[in-house]
């Protein structure tokens, strides 16, 4: 299955500016179902990590509070042309899913 | 069950990566008291063990005066603050106030920006965790269209 994440990654010099948004609802548990009336189970990305060659440069920890859709942007530096940025989340249901992108 | 080769192969390499993860990262959860806290002092004091922080000049909190739409709100937090080890963001109003939390690597930058859900008007303060104790700046949200769906 394709991945439901986006990454851009901008290098000046050693400094990557990545910027990721990923496809997720992201449900609060307190949304009701206006068919059924019913709550909607809370449905959320509970931890995000970006690594670099392996290495983590972000960890996000996540509540219902963060947007439908996160995106999310942020720079490390020590970065590279060639280097391999892996983008990947775990869900409160223990769903997953990852991207890698190459920097260049 | 015919998971498919394919499927296979990736979950091995997410494990794989996963597996490669540093020691400390891997052992750290995610903090569930602190994201379960249902007011903003207890949230901080299940994340920091302490709810006390020192107002900084040194964070720049990006936040609209007014969000039409509370399901989506624009937060970026910057600051020259040295040796950033986390960046949380907490919404006093919301039903539960800790609404996220970057831990950052030596070597990233402590200038973060996300989107974020709000229940209805409150201050939002950006806690800066450095090895000096933790330090904030908190901004006041107008919010028309409360975002939490509840």
């Amino acid at each position: 299955m394709a991945s439901k994440i986006k990454v851009k990654v901008k290098l000046e010099g050693d400094l990557a500016e990545v910027k990721s948004l990923m496809l997720h609802p992201m449900e609060t548990g307190a949304r009701k179902d206006p068919d059924t009336g019913q709550k909607i189970p809370a449905h959320h990305i509970t931890d995000l990590t970006f690594l670099n060659n392996g290495e983590p440069v972000m960890v996000v920890r996540c509540s219902t509070a963060v947007a439908k859709d996160p995106y999310f942007s942020f720079s490390f530096g020590g970065a590279k042309a060639g280097d391999t940025l892996t983008v990947q989340w775990v869900d409160n249901l223990g769903q997953s899913d990852s991207l890698e992108t190459v920097l260049s | 069950m015919h998971i498919g080769r394919r499927l296979f192969l990736k979950g091995t390499v997410a494990l794989a990566t996963l597996l490669t993860l540093p020691r400390a990262l891997l052992a750290a959860v995610w903090p569930a008291s602190a994201f379960g806290a249902t007011d903003a002092s207890n949230a901080m004091k299940e994340l920091f063990g302490t709810d006390q922080t020192t107002d900084s000049g040194e964070i720049t909190l990006g936040a609209p005066e007014i969000a039409e739409n509370g399901a989506v709100v624009p937060i970026s937090i910057k600051t020259s603050l040295k040796n950033v080890e986390s960046v949380s963001i907490v919404v006093e109003k919301n039903p539960r106030p800790l609404a996220i939390s970057f831990e950052i690597p030596p070597g990233t930058r402590p200038n973060v920006a996300c989107r974020i859900k709000m229940g209805e008007t409150s201050p939002v303060m950006a806690v800066v965790k450095t090895p000096e104790g933790l330090f904030s700046a908190s901004k006041d949200v107008k919010v028309t269209i409360g975002g939490c769906g509840g």
